[in-house]
This record gives structure tokens, sequence and C-alpha cells, in this order.
């Protein structure tokens, strides 16, 4: 063998090179951030190359909102996806280097609280209860669902949720607990939300959030719960989003471009594509779009380049679309 | 005589406990990797064709396909075998026949040993340092060669090191003794004797770094990439290009990993081929170790 060997293995490696199809240095626009943007802007991108026939190039990454951001203040990247504003340190920071961004929201998701389908008991539960049932005193004592609710049966409660990393997990221990990141510890927690879907669909006393998308794949597994926030229980949904009742569970997503990058036509062109087509693309990848007068606000604000953001100095919970458009912008 | 019966009889009943005992804990093992293995390919099977070698990802999961993840990671391989196989295997020869024992070459030793152990996350942490940002390779099909190399290099030089002490030492006496130099000991008896040995090594090493997820996220490989990177060579001089070193480049893991967390069970099909797709890489270039192994057995004899 020997030699001659290793030169063959050798040759595997030189053909897998060869594979490459020729192409020269393109332009490219560098995308990273949120996993749960990550389905909207990919789709966006795989009709953009598609629209330019590959005369240039998008790279999209995930590194979650947080790690997007960073990438974002260190120019690495053109374009931060992100479930959640841009934070306090992450503005001054972009402050520090100069960096200018516009912020545009692109869709809505859903947070859904589900139940394991035989609950039959549970019709609808206040934001109040949820409160109960999260809040970081409840670890360890509210455990049965009779402690939720004097009128459900004696059953034990499971619950199912995204781990600490997540921006669904910020999300929603800020609208429901009143503070980010707080919330019992004692519960089954993924930041793959697969399983936190099997989880709930195993167990019958199990009750368990995450994003829309995940509830609309698995209707047959597992089962919706109204939510009252004081008006009565609302069903997340595309009107209930857009009338802006199913509050405070429905949060904005974004993307935040940086403001000298849009000097290059290249990612110009690809974030004019993206609010044109998103629309029509969120609701094939399980996200509510904005209202149609929205996505004319959003590009109004990326035609006269109104850099800055809304959210300085206070958090978006509960934050209507209207008020997306209308805040003071921050630079 | 009764005595002895008895204390042999439970003797064996031991040995058999210990029999039925070792017997179980194999076939966890195998049975583990069987119904992975058999559950994958019943989930993932019929999605495997020519498309999915051939496309790009997609937003729809019957569209969807591993053809950026399977040059990635073929190109960063390439890059890895380039670094990893001739500096391990001088490093090996270099502290087994050329370095003198003393206190310094058993510290170099012992931090090979150690280096070894060392979770893959840390080598990412080290390169996205040193290869990203003070080296300026950027988040690029390189970085990721370099980073993959640095991890397997303790195992290639580990496991060249074994093949060559695997050398009688007669073998080097004897050349030696003819006058050879050192080197051309090294190159004339203990290379051609050793390759089996040292190829296997090589081969497992990268079957590990062919699989690595964690240290590759940490430099930042994409998750859509929808374009190859510039091809090596060209139809214009100089023919020979190596932008492809500094292109943005997904891997095989990722791409499964990116699958399995969507919504869509259509999706969990496509991340199970892919996975069907990259155990079939790490089973074959096993058993290619495992074939050269035996061949060194049978092969050599002095």
């Amino acid at each position: 063998m020997t030699l001659k060997n290793l030169r063959w293995l050798a040759s595997i490696g030189v053909a897998t090179t060869l594979v490459s199809s020729a192409l020269a240095e393109k332009p490219t626009v560098k995308i990273d951030g949120s996993s749960t943007v990550y389905p909207l802007t990919e789709a966006v991108a795989e009709e953009f190359q598609k629209a330019k026939q590959g005369s240039i190039n998008v790279t999209v990454g995930i590194s979650g909102t947080g790690g997007g951001f960073k990438k974002f203040l260190r120019k690495e990247t053109d374009i931060s996806d992100a479930s959640r504003p841009i934070l306090q340190q992450e503005f001054d920071e972009a402050r520090r280097q100069g960096i200018k961004f516009i912020e545009l929201p692109v869709a809505f998701d859903a947070l859904s609280v589900v139940v394991h389908p035989d609950n039959t008991w549970v019709d609808h539960l206040t934001t109040s209860e949820l409160r109960l049932i999260w809040a970081p005193e409840a670890q360890g004592k509210i455990t049965n669902w009779k402690q939720v609710r004097s009128t459900f049966p004696d059953q034990p409660l499971s619950l199912f949720g995204p781990g600490s990393d997540s921006g669904t997990f910020d999300y929603f221990t800020e609208v429901i607990v009143g503070k980010p990141k707080a919330s019992r510890g004692d519960y089954m927690a993924s930041e793959d939300d697969n399983v936190l879907v099997q989880g709930v669909s195993k167990d019958k006393g199990a009750l368990g959030y995450f994003g829309y998308a995940y509830y609309v794949e698995n209707r047959n597994r597992i089962k919706l719960v109204p939510i009252d926030a004081g008006k009565g229980p609302i069903e997340p949904s595309e009107d209930t989003v857009h009338n802006g009742t199913y509050s405070p569970l429905s949060r904005p997503l974004f993307i935040y471009v940086n403001a000298e990058s849009l000097n290059r036509p290249e990612v110009a062109e690809f974030v004019e594509f993206y609010l044109d087509r998103i629309a029509e693309l969120a609701k094939e990848v399980g996200y509510v779009p904005l209202p149609k007068d929205a996505y004319e606000k959003a590009k109004q604000r990326l035609k006269k380049r109104e850099t800055g953001t809304i959210f300085h100095m206070h958090s978006e919970a509960g934050v209507t679309i209207e008020q997306l458009f209308q805040g003071q912008l921050h630079n | 005589m009764e005595n002895m019966r008895q204390a042999i009889a439970r003797r064996r009943r031991v040995d058999l406990i210990f029999h039925v005992l070792g017997a179980i804990c194999t076939s966890v093992g195998i049975v583990t990797i069987a119904l992975l293995l058999g559950f994958l390919i019943v989930k993932g099977a019929n999605r495997i064709s020519w498309e999915f070698f051939s496309s790009y990802p997609s937003r729809f999961p019957h569209k969807s396909g591993i053809l950026p993840a399977l040059v990635g990671s073929g190109l960063v391989m390439f890059v890895t075998s380039l670094l990893a196989i001739p500096i391990g295997i001088a490093a090996a020869i270099f502290l087994d026949e050329y370095a003198p024992r003393n206190w310094f070459s058993s510290l170099i030793e012992l931090n090979i040993t150690n280096l070894a152990g060392v979770p893959s996350i840390i080598y990412g942490l080290m390169a996205l340092g040193v290869v990203v940002y003070w080296m300026g390779l950027g988040r690029s099909i390189a970085a990721a060669g370099i980073t993959l190399a640095l991890l397997i290099l303790p195992i290639v030089i580990t496991a060249t090191r074994e093949a060559l002490r695997s050398i009688p030492r007669e073998i080097r006496e004897a050349a030696m003794a003819q006058g050879a130099t050192r080197w051309q000991m090294v190159r004339h008896h203990l290379l051609p004797y050793s390759l089996s040995g040292i190829a296997t090594g090589v081969i497992i090493a990268l079957s590990r770094a062919i699989g690595e997820t964690a240290p590759l996220i940490t430099i930042g490989a994409l998750s859509f990439i929808a374009f190859l990177p510039p091809a090596p060579i060209q139809s214009q001089p100089p023919f020979l290009s190596f932008e492809w070193l500094s292109s943005p480049f997904t891997v095989l893991p990722i791409q499964v990993f990116n699958w399995v967390s969507r919504p869509q069970p259509a999706f969990h099909e496509v991340a199970a081929a892919a996975a069907v797709v990259l155990i079939v890489f790490t089973l074959l270039l096993n058993s290619t170790a495992m074939i050269l192994r035996k061949r060194a057995r049978s092969r050599i004899s002095w």
C-alpha cells in the first residue's frame, strides 16, 4: 500500500476542491443574529439570490440576538437579526464605535401557551395566573393545577419553557413576571423548541410556551390556550396580533441595518427586497406579517435613512404596531 | 474434596455472571448505534437523492440540499489534513527519534497528552482570538481548517508515536550500524514500516474532525449559504486561485443542527438524511482505518 494510498487520499481532497464551481469574488451581504428571525431572513435570502441569479452572495448565521449584535458592533456584519430591540449596552457600544443603524420591524411572533390535548379543564388562563405559575416565588410551591385555579382538578403540573439564553425567555419573563429573566428554575428547559413540543405532547399535566410557528406545525399534538390580559381570553392569530388584542404575548421581530453598509448597492437592494417580499414570505415560514401600512412606514424609514432606535431607555413589552413608528428615534 | 468442588462451582458461577454482564454491556453500545442509524435511515432515506446532494438549503424542506455543507466540510478537511498530517508526523518523529531524553522533552510530551484531552470548544475560543482576529484570517475556511488541525494534532502525534514504537529497536540499530544517518533510517525504514499505523491514526483523527461542531460555531460557521467558494483552478492565468481559503462556509454537522431545530417535521427528515450522509462518511473513514491496520499486521514480518 503505502505512498500510493496516501496519494489517493490526497487526490480525494483535491477532487473535493474541484467540485466548487468557478465564481469570482462577488459582492456579499453579511447577516447574523437571532435564531427566531433566521427563517424569515433565510427565506428572503433564498428568493433574493434567485432573483439576482447568483450575482450577489448572501450569508446568514445564527449566533442569537446578543451574539449577532456583537458581530454587528464589530462591523463584521451588514445586518443583524434581532428578536428583541437593541439593549442599552449595545446601543452605547454602537455610539462609541460611531455605528449608525436603521431599525426595521419585519414581522410578529406570537408567544403561544400550550397544554396537552387531553387537558379538558383549561379553557383559558389569565396573565396573573401565568405569573403565579412562572414567578420565581412559585419554585417548588406551585406544583399542581388545582393551586392555579380552584376549579382545576388535582393534577400535577409539569412545566416546559425555553432556556435562559433565549430571547423568547427574556420576553416572556419580562411581560408576565415583570422583570426580564425572572423565572422559576424548576421546569424542563430547552433551547430547542421541538424538545418542548415533545414534552408537552407526552404529559397530561403539561404547560409550556414557545413561538407560534412551533404550535402551527404541531396542532394535532398540542392544544393552544387563550390568554386573558383583562379584556377576555384571546387566542393568537394574525387578526389578534394585528389589532393588538393578543397582548402582551405578541412581540415584534427586527432587522438592524448598518447605515454605512447601505451605501453599498447590494445591501440597499437586499433590504428593499426584504421589505417588499417579507409580508408574503413571513406567512410561509409560520410568522405573522406586519399590516401593509407598517411595511410602507418601514420603507419610508429606510428611504429617508432614519437611523436610531425607539426603544431607548424603555422596554418593548406590549408595544403596538403604531408605536413602532411613532416613537422618537434615538441615536 | 466436597469443599473443593463447591469452590470450583462458585468460581464458575462468578465467571458465568461476568460473561453475561460483559455481553450485556457490549450490546448496549452496539444496539444503541444500530437503533440510532436505523431510526435515521427510516426517517431520512426517502430524502436522499441526487438533488439532495446538488441543492442549496431552502425554506422548503423538499428543495433543501447539502451542497454548500458538503463542499464546506470537504474543503475544511482538506486544509486540516494538509496541516495536521505533516506537522503531526514530523513532530512525532522528532520526539521519538531525535529529541534528547530530558526534562524538557518530557514536559512537551506531557503537554501533548494533556492537549488531547482539552474540550473542543476551548480550541474554538482560542481560534476565535488568535486565528480569526489576531492573525486576521476572518471567519473563513482557512481559519476553520487551522482550528481543526490544532484540535487533531495531538491525536496524530500520539498515533504516529505508537506506530514508531512498535518497530523493534534492532531495525534502528541495524540501519545505524550500516552507516545510515538518522534521517536515512527514518526515511527508508521507520516511515515505510509504520505507514499503515500512522495512516490509521490520521484517519481516526480526521473522522473526529469531520463531526466537530462546537469550535466551528465559535469561529463563525454560517447556517445559510447559497453559493460555493471560488474554485481553486481558474480558466485564466495564473490558473490557480487560493481565494476559496478566505471564503465563508458551513459544514455538515451545523447544517444538521440547524434543520433539527426547525418547527416543520419535514425539516427533521432532511436533517436525518444529512445525518445519515455524515455517519456514512465517518464509518467509511473508520473502516478504511480498520483495513489499513489489518494489512499492516499481515504484511510486515522481520
